[in-house]
This record gives C-alpha cells, structure tokens and sequence, in this order.
C-alpha cells in the first residue's frame, strides 16, 4: 500500500491523527506496522506515540482483525435483555471465543460499552453498522450471511422511524420517542433562530442564555451563558465552539435521536454560541459507535451551508461560521471535554489539568466552549422563544426540560422529553414500570435510588441527571449491576492517575470479597473508605464518581450487602487455601489436609 | 510586596510569589508537600495524586494548581496523610516491587516516601500483575516497578521534539512504551538522565550499578523532605 499518496491529503496535520488512523485501519482491516511507521514519520512523531494512541481506543487495532469485526455490547441492559445467549451464539456460530478471531479470518468477537442502544438491545457494531435486539436466531443468520460475503449494509433488513430511514442513514436503529416536550422536540423551522440570533449582539445572546438560567444538559449543569460569557471574555487569535456528542455513560442515548431527528436544532445552537463567543469554526465531536450518521450529518451541514446557515456571511449579517465533524474512536472519557479536546487534537483522549480551562486554554490552546447536544439544541430554542417562555418549565433552579433515556425493566424504553421537578415515581409511571426495585439516575457515576427514594425529584437540586435512567425490577440482583458498571469503569479508566488506576481495581476486589459472602463488618467499612478515597484523589470526573455504583447503593441498599457479610468473624481472609490448591491436588490425586491444631 | 500572594497551610501564614503551584509556595515557605511524578523543571501532570491537599473542603493536587490569595491550605491534617499513604500503598500493590533486591534501593523516592508515611503491610491486597522487563541497549525497562509517573515522557525526547517514551493502552495495562530506534540512538549520557529522573527502579542503566552501597544512598541518609523542612 502506497501510504505516503494517502497520507498526502492530510497535510501533515497532527489533529487529524486518529481520522488517518481510522482511514489506514479501514482500507487494510487494522493498523499494520508499516503503517504505524509511516505515519510517524509524515507527522513527526516517534512509532511509540503513534502506538500509544491506538492502544488508547476501542475502535484503533494494531493487530489483524476479521472480515467483520463484531463489537457486542456489554452494558447491563445488555445482560438484561439476553446478551449472555446472544454472546454464545456468536461464539458457537463463529467457533471462536470473544477476543479472537474465527480461524478462517472471517470474523473477530469483541466487547465494548454501552453504544447508546440501550433501549434495543442486546445491540452490536459490524463493521460501523449496528444491529439491535439481537438473539441466537438473527446471530445464526448474520453469521450465515456472513459466509456468503454479503455486504453488512445488506444485512440490515428493516430499518427504522424517522432519519433512521434516510438514505444515507439506512439503520435499523429505532428513535423510540415516547414522550414529546415543547424544546427540544417542540415546533421548530430551521434557520429562524440563527436570523433572530444576529439581529442582536453576542452580549444580548448571553444575556439571554444567562436569563434563561440554561444549565448544562451534559450531566455536570455548568450554566451556558456564563460558559459562553468566560470564553469570549478570553483573548485568542480564535475562538471555538466544540459540541460534545460522545455520550458514553452508560444508559444515555438522547443524543443519538436528536442527531437524528433535530440536527439542525444542534447546529444552529453551535452558530448561535460561535456569535456569541466570537468563533468562525464549529467543531462536533461525534462518538465512534455513530459513525452510521456521520454522512446524514454532512448531508444536513450542506444543506445549512446552501440555505445560508452556515458558512461566509451568515443571512447576510457579515458572521462566518462553519462546522466540522470530527470522529471519535471509543473511549468513554473522551466525554470529559478537556479530554474531548485532547482527542480532537489526535491525541490519546486524556483529561487536562484545570486550570486553564477549555474556556481559557482549549482546542489548540485556544478559548473553546464545549457544550452537550442536548443544550446547544435547547440554547436554539431559547433563541426564538426567549428566557421566560424556557423559565416557565421546570423549577426555579432547573429550568426547561430534559431529555431522558430510559431503559432497563419498563414497558416503554425510549426517550421522554419531561420538565424537571417530575418525580421517579411519576416517571415510572410514565414509563410503564412495575414491580421496581431500583432506578439508576445518572447512570453508573450518578445515584441508584430505591423505593424510600422515589419521590425525590429530577433536577440539578436533587436527582440530578445527563439523561441516563436504567431501571432494575425485584427479579434482578443488584450485585451484578454493581458488578457491571465497576468492570465499566475499571476499563474505561483512561490510567494517567494512580487512584482510578488502581483504586477501581481494589474496590471491585473488596466488592466481589463481600459479594462471595467472605466478607466482614470491617470490610464494609474498608470498601466505604476505599470508595472515598478514590473519589478524593481522582484527577477527573471518571475517578471522582467511579465508586458511585458501590457507594451509592451501600447508601440505599444497606441491608443488602449486610445480610451478605459475616457478622461474627472479625477477619475472613480473601484467599482460600483450599480452593488454591484444588486443582493441582487434582492433578496430582493428592489430596489436602489442613493443619492440625496441636496446642 | 504587592505581588506576593498570602496563604495559609496548616494555618500558618505563608506568602508567595504569583504564578507559583501550591506545591511550589509551599516548598517556599518550608512546608514539604510530597510529590512523586512531579520533578523539578518538568511540566507537572498531576498522575501520582500524591501532593493531593484540601482547599476550603475542596481536594487539590498541589503540583498543578496554582496558589492564589488567601487559600486555607490543609496538608499535614490526619486525613490528608491518611489518603496519601493510600495512594503510596495502591502504587506498592499495583506493581511488583522488591526493595532488597532493587538497584535503586535508597535512592527510589516511592521506597522513601513508604518510609516516611511508616507502611509496614499495604491495607490494600496485593495484585501480582503479570509485568515484563525489556532490554534496550543502553537500559532495561523493569515494567514491575514502573508507576507511571511519565518523567521519562516528559524528560527524554529528540532534538525534534519526538517522545522515546510514551504511554500505551489504559485503563490498568498502561504501560510505559519505548521507540526502540530512538532508544538505541541515545548518549550515555541521556541513558543516565532518564534512569536519575525515574522515581523508583523501572529505568536502569545496563553494565553499571551499585557504584554507591545501599546504605550509603540519598535517603539512606536523610529522609525525602528534609531537605525542604530543614531549610525554614
């Protein structure tokens, strides 16, 4: 392969390392060593960081991979829905485990997290193409077609509502909107915002914003306005506008459908914060696990630019902005935003230190203010109708609506448009949930409240939530969730700091301890600790709320882990003797005999 | 002086210049705050979270944030020291380390900084990762005692500005990775600097050791930070 003809067109450009990456891995099947060499070189850098950014994504593979590379996910709706069978059909079917590849090279079995699916699952991605509420029957199928060397475009037989649909979409994802709200799916007609935006000064619009009271939609609420207020306050040759579309807690998937139904609303919401802050570019970080809308988004960017909402002299008002799409490659802290900047920039997609802040010192060094999808969409809105109308919604403190993701043990999974102040309670309701034992709020790093907490509210004050709420029913066992989303974070711990490093790991052994029933009081107490700890000394978001999942449900669900641990004993030592030694005594028809106690 | 920042740490009342780290002001006031992957004329990156203080209730890591006025700065209280010997203990059962075996024996700052927080037995149980040790021509990599500090990372890169070492994979398989034809191109000299700059035992240089006797070593004869806490 003539590596250098390719590489051309990128210009030398180090931001772009991972789309060339993505490139190289998409015309041969992984990222070869020649590869990674020419790469180095026509950027460079040295093979070691060429190296080390690949082995920091998901997505990236130096080593060879199968015709179709299967990436099941393994969220816990996932196990809900049936992925165990499902994990084992492709297993049979391929005759090869997760991790490998079948041995005529036709097919590779891996896991990733949540895909933003999980009201469809058990779900995967073939080859950029994702296949919902999968079963051993469909993967039979799949891996049938898959021996004719059918194209996985074809494999996709019904596709679903809405964009879904498009052309240049042809998914079989489904919206699943349950429940409409007057923001974001709320009347709109593209372009009047923008037009109302530049009839008034960058300061009006924060003013605007600011009077809204518009908290950030992400999860973490930082107000809009003042975001935008900070970053065009900065001083930069360029400012820019960076809308995080990674959603990767596990259980969101809001921003997918309102990419998929109101991507106009998004980009519009990002010209109008490029006026306010003073910027020309626009840059969406979308996640990998939506490379199937990337196209339909290009097609809409074109369609704004032809209709004059983006581009040179925006409805003749003399403001230039453009926008870009920049592809990420799987990693859940990528939507930590200085992190998202780091990966933007081509790099491995850990966080920054703070302070500067992206608003000081963000992409490229430059002020940049990174907002959700769901509150760049939300700012248009606003935009056009104004503070007051958005301020009549909600409460005081959280003012609109929330788009939330509901999955897990409901009849209607899907996504609910609702003001804040509803209650668990009512949303349950609402969602066709019976029986419930535990709601997920937040997703893993949020709160796992039970029924003494169903009252409480959803809004910044007290619930609050980027839009992940996963329900569990009294059948499920609260252990294996915990379990879960551990495993999640103890993966997508990006390893810069020694607490989430290594902290994550102690704390699953200490839970899986009590969780085996040889734990003690000292040991609930130990992982308590230990949980603080972590969240203490974490260097980001992801350390500082990765023991929630523990934490949270010791608070709500004490007597649970309680009536696991031995009451009596003062120490029960994690390592068994007994089971040690098993399998060679086996091996050897020995058999074991424990010390005797001759005083 | 108009342009000294006042602070307080452990209420004692301190002043420094602006645009210093916390753990820089401090150092200034004679106040050790103990750091591990932060090495003096290296861009600090916050990884071993070591130098963690409290900052009106809000947990810090003193080797990248700044100090500004009038900070209520908590260092030495029980729980910070508590929390540090945390992270001191996980970085001790996360790797493999040996002391009485290690070339690096009373000049490793991690071994040090165990003696100074008095840990006898880690209250976190013990991993045993499965790690390697790799040879270069001028040094071996022992992965088992490496703590990820990324001094290397920082110190050693080519006139051109390329990373010899550099990180690879995440989560708890991070590892530090070598350019194995950049590594082959270094000086004895660079080999040296990027041995003296690692913390612990991960970068040793090949054909020279123990020129100095255990026992005989910087922190053999002082304590890590009493160079700090004597100067006041």
């Amino acid at each position: 392969m003539n590596y250098k003809k390719i590489l051309q067109k990128y210009r030398k450009d180090r931001t772009r390392l991972i789309e060339i990456l993505k490139e190289l891995q998409s015309r041969e099947g992984y990222i070869s060593e020649k590869a990674i060499l020419s790469v180095a070189d026509e950027l460079g850098l040295s093979r070691a960081e060429v190296e080390g950014v690949i082995s920091f994504y998901h997505f990236l593979s130096a080593r060879p991979l199968g015709k179709y590379v299967v990436y099941l996910n393994n969220s816990i709706t996932a196990e809900m829905a049936g992925r165990e069978k499902v994990a084992l059909a492709w297993e049979r079917e391929t005759g090869c485990r997760f991790g490998q590849t079948s041995e005529d090279g036709l097919v590779t079995l891996l896991e990733t997290s949540c895909i933003g699916m999980n009201d469809q699952e058990p779900a995967a991605i073939i080859n950029g193409v994702v296949f919902t509420s999968l079963n051993p029957d469909k993967v039979k199928k799949l891996v049938g077609w898959m021996r004719e060397g059918r194209a996985v475009e074809d494999m996709v037989e019904e596709t679903g509502d809405g964009a879904n649909g498009h052309e240049l979409v042809r998914s079989m994802v489904r919206n699943n909107i349950r429940k409409t709200g007057p923001v974001v799916f709320g009347e709109y007609v593209p372009g009047q915002a923008i037009r109302k935006a530049l009839e008034t000064t960058p300061e009006c619009i924060i003013d605007e914003v600011k009077k809204a009271n518009l908290l950030g939609r992400g999860g973490a609420g930082f107000p809009t306005g003042l975001k935008w207020e900070f970053c065009r306050k900065e001083k930069g040759e360029q400012h820019f506008v960076i809308c995080n579309a990674d959603e990767g807690e596990p259980g969101t998937f809001k921003d997918r459908v309102i990419l998929t139904e109101r991507p106009e609303m998004v980009f519009e919401g990002m010209a109008i914060a490029g006026y306010a802050v003073g910027a020309r570019l626009g840059i969406l970080y979308l996640r990998h696990e939506y490379t199937y809308l990337r196209r339909y988004l290009e097609h809409v960017l074109q369609k704004m630019r032809e209709q004059g909402w983006l581009g040179p002299n925006i409805a003749g008002r003399g403001f230039d902005f453009d926008i870009e799409i920049k592809m990420g490659a799987g990693a859940y802290v990528c939507g930590e935003e200085s992190a998202l900047i780091e990966s933007a920039e081509g790099k491995r997609g850990e966080p920054r230190d703070r302070p500067p802040f992206p608003v000081q010192k963000g992409y490229l060094n430059l002020p940049s203010t990174v907002n959700n999808v769901e509150t760049l969409a939300t700012a248009t809105q606003i935009i056009i109708h104004g503070a007051n109308w958005f301020r009549s919604m909600g409460t005081p403190v959280s003012a609109g609506t929330k788009l939330l993701s509901v999955s897990g043990d409901c009849e209607r999974p899907g996504i609910y448009e609702v003001e804040y102040g509803l209650t668990v309670k009512e949303l349950l309701e609402m969602v066709g949930a019976r029986d419930t034992l535990a709601v997920q709020v937040g997703g893993p790093s949020g709160n796992c409240i039970s029924e003494a907490g169903f009252g409480r509210k959803i809004c910044f004050s007290d619930l609050p939530t980027g839009g992940s709420i996963i329900i569990f029913n009294r059948s499920r066992d609260l252990f294996s969730v915990v379990r879960n989303f551990l495993d999640f974070f103890i993966e997508e711990s990006c390893g810069w700091c020694v607490p989430c490093r290594a902290g994550n790991v102690l704390l699953k052994k200490k839970f899986e301890k009590i969780a085996s029933g040889l734990g003690t009081v000292q040991d609930l107490k130990e992982i308590e600790a230990w949980g603080k700890i972590i969240k203490s000394m974490s260097r980001c978001g992801l350390g500082q709320t990765s023991p929630n999942p523990v934490l949270t449900t010791l608070a709500s669900f004490r007597e649970l882990y309680e009536s696991r641990v031995n009451k009596e004993a003062d120490f029960i030592p994690e390592f068994d003797l007994n089971q040690a030694v098993a399998e060679a005594c086996a091996i050897t028809g020995r058999k074991f005999q424990e010390e005797q106690d001759h005083a | 002086m108009p342009d000294k920042i006042k602070f307080t740490v452990d209420g004692k009342e301190c002043q420094a210049e602006a645009g210093m780290t916390i753990y820089e002001a401090a150092k200034a006031n004679g106040i050790y705050i103990p750091v591990l992957c932060h090495f003096e004329g290296l861009k600090p990156v916050g990884s071993c979270r070591i130098c963690s203080v409290r900052v009106n209730g809000r947990w810090m890591a003193a080797c990248t944030q700044p100090v500004t006025p009038g900070m209520v700065i908590e260092n030495a209280s029980p729980e910070v020291e508590e929390y540090r010997k945390a992270i001191i203990e996980m970085l001790f059962v996360e790797g493999n380390h040996f002391c009485p075996a290690c070339e690096k024996s009373g000049n490793c700052e991690l071994q040090a900084l165990a003696y100074r927080y008095q840990i006898l037995v880690p209250q976190f149980p013990y991993l045993f990762p499965k790690k390697d040790i790799e040879a270069f021509p001028k040094f071996l990599l022992e992965h088992n005692r490496c703590v990820q500090c990324q001094r290397c990372i920082r110190a050693i890169q080519t006139p051109d500005g390329k990373k010899v070492f550099a990180m690879k994979n995440r989560s708890g398989r991070v590892r530090i990775n070598v350019d194995r034809k950049l590594a082959a191109r270094l000086s004895d000299e660079e080999a040296q600097k990027a041995m003296d700059i690692c913390p612990v035992g991960a970068i040793l240089r090949k054909e020279v050791g123990f020129r100095i006797p255990i026992g005989r070593r910087k922190y053999d004869r002082r304590p890590i930070g009493s160079d700090i806490e004597e100067k006041k």
